[in-house]
C-alpha cells in the first residue's frame, strides 16, 4: 500500500514537466515538446542530476511555469474560498502556491532521469478550449503511471491548469487542507501558512 | 455509498468518540475517515517508530547496497507482485492482461533467476499492478473506513482485507525454513521502505498537513484504480452541510 502511494507521490513532481509558447501549438504537441526537452536537459546535466537547487529552480521557472495558469490552479485548490479573497489576496495566494509547487517539484525532479513518457492520442474537437492530454510515465521495474494534464486555450496558447497523477490531482489534493486553514484563520491565515511553509528548509 | 452496516456504524461511532477523547484532537472526521483522531494518533506513533528505527535502516540500506543489487531485490519482490496482478486480472475477467502477467512471472522466475532480472520488461511485456483491494472494489465492495496503520501505511477496510488475503496466499509462506522466510520478509519490508524515501521528501515539501495530504492522495489513487482510470465525478467532499454554506459553490473564476 505504502509503495503504491510512494510511487504516486514520487511522480507528482513530474507534472511540472510540461508546457515557451509557440502560438497555435496543439496541446498534446506542447506537452510532449516540453516534457522531452526537460527530460533531455536533466539527462545531459550532471548538476541537475546531483540536485543543484539553483539550477533546478531556474529550469522549472524558465521551462515549466510559463506554461501553467498559476492563478487558475490556485483558484482550483481554494475551491469556493477563492471568491471570498480580495484581488490582492488572490495575487498573494497565487504567488505563494506557485512557490510551494516549485519547491516541491524541485525536490524530486532529479529522480526522472530514467523515466520515459508515452503520449496517448488526443481526443479533441475543433473549437474545444479545454482538453485533457493523457500521458503515461514508465520507469524501470514499475508499472506505468498515468499522468493527465488539463489544458485550456488562452490568447497566449495552451496552458495547463491541473495535473492528475494516477488519479491524484496536484491541485485539488490541497482543497480540504486549504479549507480548514481558511475556516480557522481566514484567507490571510492561509497566505501566512503558505508563506511560512515556503520559508522553511526544503526537507531532504 | 460506502456505508458500513448500522451495527458496525454504531460501534464505529463509539470508537471514534473514544479515540477523539484519547487523542485529544479536534479534527472533524470525514465520511471516508470516521476515525480520523485515532488515525492521526497512529500516524504520530508511526512517525516516531519509523523515524527512529525503520527510516534509518532504509537509508543505511540505500547507502550500503549498490544500486544494481537493490534493483535485483526490488525485482524479486516485484515478480511476486506480478503473480498477484495476474491472479487479480483473472478475477476481474481481464484474461489477456493476465496472460501477460503470468508470462512475465514465468519468464522472470526461470531465466530471470527467481525474478531478480526483469527480463520480461526488457522484452517489452509491460508490467501492470493489481491487488485484491482493487478487485473487491470492482466487485462492488465498499472501501469502508480509512485507517493509517503504523509501519504499514494508509489503507481501508477493503484494501487491508486484500492485503491479508494476499499475505496468506503468498508463495513466500511456503518457505519452511522460518529464519530464512523471516529474513526475506524483512528484506522485502526494507526494500519497500527504501523505495518510499524520495516520495516521502516530496510529501514533506508539498503538504501543509502530511496526514491529510497522504490520506487524500491514497483514497483518490485507489478510487482511480478501481474505476480503471475513469472515476465518476464525486460530489465536493469538503462542502459542509448546506446550512453552513449561504450560497452554493460556483466554479472559481479563471482570470
Amino acid at each position: 500500500m505504502l509503495r503504491t502511494v510512494a510511487v504516486t507521490l514520487l511522480l507528482l513532481p513530474l507534472v511540472l514537466i510540461a508546457p515557451p509558447v509557440h502560438a497555435q501549438e496543439a496541446p498534446d504537441a506542447l506537452v510532449k515538446r516540453i516534457a522531452e526537452e526537460t527530460l533531455t536537459t536533466i539527462r545531459g546535466d550532471k548538476d541537475l542530476q546531483a540536485g543543484n537547487p539553483a539550477k533546478i529552480k531556474q529550469l522549472i521557472e524558465s521551462k515549466l511555469v510559463p506554461n501553467f495558469d498559476t492563478a487558475r490552479m490556485t483558484a482550483l485548490a481554494m475551491g469556493r474560498n477563492w471568491r471570498t479573497a480580495t484581488p490582492e489576496q488572490q495575487k498573494q495566494l497565487t504567488e505563494q502556491f506557485k512557490t510551494l509547487l516549485i519547491r516541491t517539484y524541485s525536490n524530486a525532479l532529479t529522480n526522472y532521469r530514467d523515466n520515459t513518457m508515452n503520449y496517448k492520442p488526443l481526443r479533441m474537437n475543433a473549437g474545444d478550449t479545454e482538453v485533457v492530454v493523457r500521458t503515461e510515465v514508465t520507469r524501470p521495474g514499475q508499472a506505468p503511471v498515468p499522468i493527465d494534464y488539463s489544458m485550456e486555450k488562452t490568447p497566449e496558447g495552451w496552458k495547463g491548469y491541473d495535473v492528475v497523477v494516477a488519479g491524484v490531482s496536484l491541485v485539488t489534493n490541497y482543497r480540504d487542507e486549504f479549507n480548514d486553514v481558511v475556516k480557522s484563520s481566514g484567507v490571510d491565515g492561509l497566505i501566512k501558512t503558505l508563506a511560512d511553509k515556503n520559508k522553511g528548509p526544503v526537507p531532504k | 455509498m460506502n456505508r458500513p452496516d448500522s451495527l458496525f456504524r454504531r460501534s464505529a461511532l463509539f470508537l471514534a468518540a473514544a479515540s477523539a477523547l484519547l487523542a485529544g484532537c479536534a479534527a472533524a472526521p470525514s465520511r471516508d475517515d470516521p476515525f480520523e483522531p485515532w488515525n492521526r494518533a497512529m500516524y504520530e506513533v508511526h512517525q516516531v517508530v519509523d523515524g527512529n528505527v525503520v527510516k534509518p535502516i532504509a537509508e543505511g540500506y540505500v547507502k550500503a547496497v549498490p544500486e544494481p543489487i537493490r534493483t535485483g531485490v526490488s525485482n524479486f519482490f516485484g515478480n511476486i507482485d506480478d503473480l498477484f496482478t495476474g491472479i487479480n486480472n483473472v478475477l476481474e475477467g481481464r484474461g489477456d492482461q493476465a496472460g501477460d502477467d503470468f508470462g512475465r512471472v514465468l519468464l522472470n522466475s526461470t531465466f530471470g533467476m527467481l525474478g531478480v532480472l526483469d527480463l520480461a520488461s526488457m522484452m517489452g511485456i509491460n508490467k501492470d499492478k493489481k491487488d485484491f483491494g482493487i478487485t473487491f472494489g470492482k466487485w462492488g465492495a465498499p472501501q469502508g473506513p480509512y485507517f493509517f496503520v503504523p509501519l504499514f501505511g494508509p489503507t481501508t477496510v477493503r484494501d487491508g482485507t486484500g492485503t491479508v488475503v494476499r499475505f496468506f496466499l503468498s508463495p513466500l509462506g511456503h518457505i519452511n525454513d522460518v529464519p530464512l522466510r523471516n529474513s526475506i520478509y524483512g528484506v522485502g519490508y526494507v526494500d519497500g521502505r527504501a523505495q518510499a524515501l524520495s516520495a516521502e521528501s516530496v510529501l514533506d515539501t508539498a503538504a501543509l498537513d502530511r496526514y491529510r495530504y497522504l490520506r487524500n492522495a491514497y483514497l483518490k489513487n485507489r478510487r482511480y484504480q478501481v474505476y480503471e482510470g475513469k472515476p465518476p465525478p464525486e460530489e465536493d467532499e469538503d462542502t459542509p452541510a448546506p446550512s453552513a454554506v449561504p450560497s452554493p459553490a460556483a466554479p472559481p473564476p479563471t482570470k
